[in-house]
């Protein structure tokens, strides 16, 4: 059986011919929704993304048209911003980079329309500063748009302005928290805020309300504006609606980025059929499917998921991991979740301890130490990790590890408590057995057979 | 009598030398125009402005910096400190940035920077950050997730982006900076 994509915003990425500048754009219908979204109207535009049910493709899965609602911009008195944020660097996902590289305007466009929208006359583009060709791209686009009238001043002779302007992040994951994104962008450390007060609807950029959406969401709007809510909503599956993007990496045949309805396919489809299964004839052991945050799923697993009968009664169904629908609400379902949209998988050489050990060494490095859990519990989770990685683990070290997660988790200002203290909680909970073989192996035969995953 | 010390700068740390050109000074107004409601909000791109002409940030860059956003010295180094881009000593002429996150690391990213660091004959003195070569030439370090992690293990030379790039491809990298 063969998989199809269904390429929505990845349409024209990688196709033969095309080009990332305004003329290919427009010989391809570029800019036209543009056009077409300022004869509908703001409340137009805003009430389609409403019906579309599109949800946040950054992470939280945050209905869009709800957290644009947040802000009436007929009643707000201060400026409202718009926000992208393109810090794209949950590990295993690389989505965004295809649309800043190679199809750059779609984004512009899409960010024109939600501006508009919302009645935001100021927007930046937070991308991070390891795009190092990625910000000179968008740079280009917003000169190309703005030569060509669709950006600046009075926009298509429509009355309205408004002005993007790229702003560089410096290699700090945290800034793709919104609130500590916009402490960057302010100038400052990106120590995210404490909600509430400060809910970025409420008070965000320079105490205005603003709103920051994802690449790859503000696109789905110019899809939106085209198609019109209900259409996009059909795609999909209820309350999942749209596409999806989704970025394979580690131990498959074809890793890649991939775009299907949402739901369409399965974990097992995905792996199996589009990506062409494990390599060297290994067998699949864990998962992590929605970037590196998301927690684990192991080879094998049922899980009980809700689901509408026929009667439209909610039932317990089991689902096998294989058969998993890669949506939102199954992958919450399954206790993890759908997050960026970064499946990454391991086959089973690979060792757990090493593989949670690289993950918390990542969290190590990014914590922006505002608060203490998480400040000094991630050094302890990287430290007792790579202490079980490199072969002088601790017979109490898992119910160490565990306590140690277990006091960052809510006891943070942002959810990047959760983030580091989820992947600890979800692997020693699936593989405990291993991290206690591992520590009986002590010494150097523990690293015997794999390759060290952990520096 | 001693150097009177920098608020957090290591004693190490040297001037820039060169000069700021009525060019970049015209350019990083640019940049500050971009910002209506507040100049501070230029700190992060005015750091890239400075790091990119002068290699690094030190004591002058911090200056500048806050003389030209009307700002404590400390608003400006405590970005410094903060984010990883930034680096208060030269790094090599080629500085390469291996990904060490997990995608990375499940595609060998680990046998890359030791490969790199053998061609480059560099030490670890046991510190984060990065090792730099006596002669100046390389530098090496960790950087974590790229954002491009199916095309495994990826790398950064200087601001130019590498896919796949296994021990053969990194030696390759290696012999081509010239």
């Amino acid at each position: 059986m063969a998989f199809t994509e269904h390429r929505l915003i990845f349409k024209h990425i990688d196709a033969p011919g095309y080009t990332r500048d305004i003329t290919c754009y427009q010989k391809h219908g570029g800019y036209e929704m543009l056009k077409k979204g300022l004869t509908m109207g703001g409340p137009a535009i805003r009430e389609e993304v409403k019906k579309s049910q599109l949800r946040g493709r950054g992470g939280a899965g945050f209905p869009t048209g709800t957290k644009w609602s947040f802000i009436d911009p007929t009643k707000v008195t201060k400026p409202i911003y718009l926000i992208c944020n393109a810090d794209e660097s949950e590990p295993g996902t690389f989505k965004d980079r295809q649309i800043i590289y190679k199809d750059p305007h779609q984004l512009i466009e899409g960010m024109i329309l939600s501006c508009f929208a919302n009645g935001v006359k100021l927007a930046y583009l937070y991308i991070r500063c390891e795009f190092t060709e990625g910000w000179k791209i968008l740079e280009n686009a917003i000169e190309e748009a703005k030569a060509a009238g669709f950006l600046g001043k009075n926009i298509l002779k429509s009355g309205y302005d408004l002005e993007i302007y790229v702003h560089r992040g410096a290699g700090a994951y945290i800034c793709g928290e919104e609130t500590g994104l916009i402490e960057s962008l302010e100038g400052k450390r990106a120590y995210p805020r404490i909600k509430p007060p400060y809910f970025p609807a409420v008070l965000g950029l320079y105490m205005c309300p603003t709103i920051v959406n994802n690449v790859e969401t503000l696109c789905n709007v110019k899809h939106i504006v085209e198609m019109g809510g209900d259409a996009y909503a059909k795609i999909g599956r209820p309350n999942n609606t749209g596409t999806r993007l989704l970025c394979v990496s580690g131990d498959v045949v074809k890793p890649g980025y991939y775009e299907f309805p949402c739901g369409a396919i399965t974990l097992g489809q995905l792996i199996y059929n589009v990506c062409g299964g494990i390599p060297n004839g290994r067998r699949l052991k864990a998962v992590i499917p929605g970037g590196s945050s998301a927690k684990v799923l192991r080879a094998g697993e049922v899980y009980k998921i809700k689901e509408k009968d026929s009667q439209g009664n909610m039932v317990d169904r089991d689902v096998k991991l294989d058969d998993l629908r890669m949506d939102f609400d199954s992958l919450a379902g399954a206790g993890s979740m759908a997050g960026s949209g970064g499946v990454i998988v391991m086959d089973d050489s690979r060792d757990m301890a090493e593989c949670l050990a690289n993950i918390s060494t990542f969290y190590a490095h990014e914590s922006c130490g505002q608060c203490t859990p998480c400040r000094e519990g991630v050094l302890w989770l990287k430290k007792i990790l790579s202490r079980i990685a490199d072969g002088q683990g601790r017979d109490n070290d898992p119910d160490l590890l565990k306590d140690v997660a277990d006091r960052i988790a809510g006891r943070t200002i942002c959810a990047f408590g959760e983030a580091a203290a989820w992947p600890v909680q979800s692997f020693l909970g699936k593989f405990k057995e291993e991290f206690q073989i591992r520590i009986r192996r002590n010494g150097a035969a523990a690293k015997r057979d794999t390759v060290s995953l952990t520096h | 009598m001693s150097t009177p010390l920098q608020a957090g700068m290591e004693s190490t740390v040297k001037p820039e030398s060169g000069e700021v050109t009525p060019a970049m000074e015209a350019k990083a107004d640019d940049l500050v125009s971009r910002y209506p409601v507040s100049k501070r909000s230029a700190v992060l791109p005015l750091l890239h402005l400075w790091q990119e002409t002068f290699g690094y940030i030190g004591p002058r860059g911090v200056e500048w910096i806050a003389k030209k956003l009307s700002l404590q010295e400390i608003q400006v180094l405590e970005l410094v400190t903060f984010y990883p881009w930034f680096r208060q000593r030269p790094y090599g002429k080629f500085h390469f940035r291996v990904c060490r996150t997990l995608p990375c690391a499940l595609g060998g990213s680990g046998k890359t920077f030791a490969t790199l660091q053998k061609l480059m004959n560099l030490k670890s003195d046991g510190h984060e950050g990065a090792m730099v070569s006596e002669d100046g030439r390389f530098s090496l370090e960790y950087s974590e997730c790229l954002a491009s992690c199916g095309t495994a293990p990826v790398i950064l030379r200087n601001d130019e982006f590498h896919q796949a790039v296994d021990e053969k491809r990194a030696t390759e990298l290696v012999a081509g900076c010239k």
